[in-house]
């Protein structure tokens, strides 16, 4: 047989082949990415199937079903409304001053709003990018803001704010508290800590592998149950700690020694030579942390910490176990009501806390993502 | 490798010595055990504090319920309020903070509450074990619901009948004894949590649904339709809930109690909410007159002012009031007296003649 190549080189050209059926449009779209091959495409039908059997379930539970109006359970049961009913908003539409405050005083609730006004504001000047002066944010959000939200919330009797005991505290003011407390908290001191493990002196080096291992070596349940059960019993009588603290001081150790680690993956991935070739250049070691090796683990990281950011929202619901008036413990006060006694309560109650939940968890993530592609457009030359 | 350190000698120095200081703290013994508050304290230290501090469950319907301004109701609240009003003539000096049950013990031994009122059962081991159960506000036990389609009327009918419980509760225990001691035999099946339990109920997969009594009425307004399910009117077990107070302080002990029987003698000598000035003006009898406090002088001898009684029943009422108003026909839940009812009318409620 003739061969068609001769040494390494083709001696005749191949033949033109067809040009693609279609090169744009969303047939072409639906093909590549879809329907690519055999197995891609099973999986798309089986996601269409099971969307199609599951959005018209939770559209008339959620919207066409549900009851919008009421003042007692009875007006969300099918037998008095004459109706099939889903979820039962009426008995949120009551219960939302609660569930967003506790039991802060009704004539004090402005204080809370200022408050969510105020992390708001710090919050949307740190995280838009387009921001003036993004460094005093940083130092509004987590220097100012702290002592403000707490003289705000907490009282300061010398500026004619009346003190609120944190026991009023309830609902979504101490979940928000909670998680900006843990969050404010363990960012910095996760920092330290992952630092202090590299450290070349013993003591600072053993301190924080002890510190970190004790805190990841426990159950945040059982540090909560130390905080709220066992602590009273070891502190003197006359030495109360508040019990909205304890377990605040709680999780911020436990996540700082998560974040801790985090940190410490970011550090070790940048090669040592980037710490000698500053300290070469003539930068102090904190100089050289500071403006070459932090900056460059920190971006590394970022996935990392926003996962523990996010496993810590979601995990301060455990501080309901310990009698903490949060968010899902405000809910489940609520249901108790007995005027609100209906079947379609308890579904409501939850789907409302899945909603709120996955909204923020969501945001963080989406708001996560896009910080990621923006340090990243330096590695996409 | 090692990277190479400016001046490591200076640095380490001034760092080993507080980083040293703080490994100490860091493992320092914690403080002993504290000593229990003297006792005659926890009055003095309210009347200090200038409010109650009172114990209650997260929610339960009748008992203690935040309503949507998160303001407490239910007969526990009701009772704090009524030891409020006592000591200070006003029902809203105290705070209510939520006790998990596992937490509700340590909060009264440690002192972060002044009274525990949280539907909680007087027995023996607790009563021994640092505390004290002054009265019974509420006799429950643990009964069951079934459907009115059974036509069931004692539990023994339930003999051979499927019955759902909530697991890691004493009701599996109560249950078996019971059936076991009379020659009956049943068929338990658990779950996890009661909406589990409900809707095992209601889907007909067991014939009766078995808890405390008076969370059975909550749990029947639960279901698809309250009016197709009874709650049998006998109990197998004795739940007494008792408010708690610490051990070793006669005279809070004695308040929490007659803070109760106040309200007990105020119904049986039918003064109520509405019409306690009318009867403080006409006082028509001797006992109205020792409860409200224009004859005698009872309340001194409890630390507290001559007109203790007066001051609960105008601002909570007597025990009569709070139940109609938490459990009974004004509210969804329709809890009979029954066993509550005063010990003239049937009941096992007797309070001890103030005088």
């Amino acid at each position: 047989m003739r061969s068609e190549t001769e040494g390494y080189v083709r001696k005749t050209l191949i033949p033109p082949a067809p040009p693609p059926r279609r090169l744009g449009g969303p047939l072409a779209w639906a093909r590549t990415n879809l329907f690519a091959n055999w197995a891609d495409g099973v999986v798309t039908v089986a996601i269409l199937a099971a969307l199609a059997w599951l959005v018209p379930l939770a559209l008339r539970f959620l919207v066409l079903d549900a009851v919008w109006t009421g003042t007692s359970g009875e007006a969300c049961r099918p037998e008095v409304v004459g109706r099939p009913v889903g979820a039962c908003w009426a008995f949120i539409g009551e219960k939302i001053n609660y569930l967003a405050y506790g039991s802060y005083p009704a004539a004090e609730r402005w204080r809370p709003n200022l408050f969510f006004a105020l992390l708001a504001f710090g919050a949307a000047w740190m995280l838009w990018l387009g921001a003036p002066k993004r460094a005093w944010g940083a130092a509004y959000l987590f220097l100012v803001f702290p002592v403000l939200a707490y003289a705000l919330l907490a009282g300061m009797p010398a500026l004619g704010l009346a003190a609120v005991a944190t026991g009023l505290w309830g609902g979504l003011l101490v979940t928000v508290v909670v998680s900006m407390v843990g969050i404010v908290a363990s960012l910095p001191l996760g920092i330290l800590l992952a630092l202090g493990r590299r450290s070349d002196w013993p003591v600072v080096r053993y301190a924080c592998i002890g510190f970190i291992e004790f805190w990841r070596g426990v159950p945040l349940i059982t540090v909560l149950f130390m905080a709220n059960v066992m602590l009273p019993l070891f502190l003197p009588g006359d030495v109360t700690v508040d019990r909205l603290v304890r377990p605040l001081v709680g999780i911020a150790l436990f996540a700082s020694a998560y974040m801790a680690e985090v940190v410490r993956g970011g550090l070790q991935a940048i090669p040592p030579g980037q710490m000698q070739a500053a300290l070469a250049l003539g930068l102090t070691k904190t100089q050289a942390l500071r403006a070459v090796v932090l900056p460059q683990a920190l971006k590394i990281v970022v996935p990392g910490i926003v996962n523990t950011l996010i496993g810590l929202f979601k995990d301060t619901t455990l501080v309901s176990i310990v009698g903490i008036a949060d968010f899902i413990r405000v809910l489940e006060a609520a249901r108790a009501d007995p005027r609100w006694s209906a079947p379609a309560v308890p579904a409501t109650a939850y789907a409302f806390a899945a909603l709120f939940y996955f909204g923020v968890c969501f945001s963080m993530a989406r708001y996560a993502g896009f910080i990621e592609r923006r340090l990243a457009a330096g590695e996409a030359r | 490798m090692r990277v190479v350190r400016p001046k490591p000698a200076l640095l380490k120095s001034a760092l080993l010595k507080p980083a040293l200081l703080l490994a100490l703290a860091l493992f320092a013994p914690l403080p002993a055990r504290a000593e229990p508050a003297p006792p005659e304290r926890t009055l003095a230290q309210v009347k200090a504090r200038g409010h109650l501090v009172c114990g209650v469950s997260p929610g339960v319907a009748g008992f203690s319920v935040p309503d949507g301004q998160g303001r407490w109701r239910g007969l526990d609240v009701d009772f704090c309020r009524a030891l409020a009003a006592a000591i200070f003539d006003d029902p809203e000096a105290v705070r209510f903070i939520p006790q998990s049950s596992a937490a509700r013990f340590t909060s009264l031994q440690s002192g972060e509450i002044d009274v525990l009122a949280r539907n909680t059962t007087w027995t023996l081991s607790r009563d021994t074990a640092a505390m004290n159960f002054p009265a019974i506000t509420f006799y429950d036990g643990q009964g069951f619901l079934v459907r009115k389609s059974l036509n069931v009327t004692h539990v023994k009918q339930l003999d051979r009948a499927t019955i759902c419980l909530q697991q890691g509760t004493t009701t599996e225990l109560n249950l078996a004894d019971w059936f076991r001691t009379r020659g009956l035999t049943q068929n338990v099946v658990t779950f996890a949590n009661s909406e589990q339990t409900l809707g095992a109920y209601e889907s007909g997969r067991c014939d009766a649904y078995s808890t405390d009594q008076s969370s059975l009425y909550g749990e029947r307004l639960k279901t698809a339709h309250p009016d197709d399910h009874v709650i049998l009117s006998e109990a197998i077990s004795k739940e007494p809930f008792a408010p708690g107070v610490r051990q070793g302080d006669d005279q809070w002990r004695d308040i929490v109690a007659w803070t109760h029987y106040a309200m007990i003698d105020a119904e049986e000598a039918g003064i109520r909410q509405d019409n306690v000035e009318q009867m403080r003006r006409e006082a028509p009898s001797p006992d109205v007159r020792r409860i409200l406090g224009l004859e005698g002088g009872y309340g001194e001898r409890l630390g507290l002012t001559t007109d203790w009684a007066a001051r609960i029943v105008r601002h909570v009422g007597n025990y009569g009031d709070s139940f109609a108003r938490n459990l009974g026909d004004a509210t969804p839940l329709k809890i009979p007296r029954g066993l509550n009812a005063l010990w003239n009318q049937g009941g096992l409620q007797y309070g001890p003649p103030i005088r």
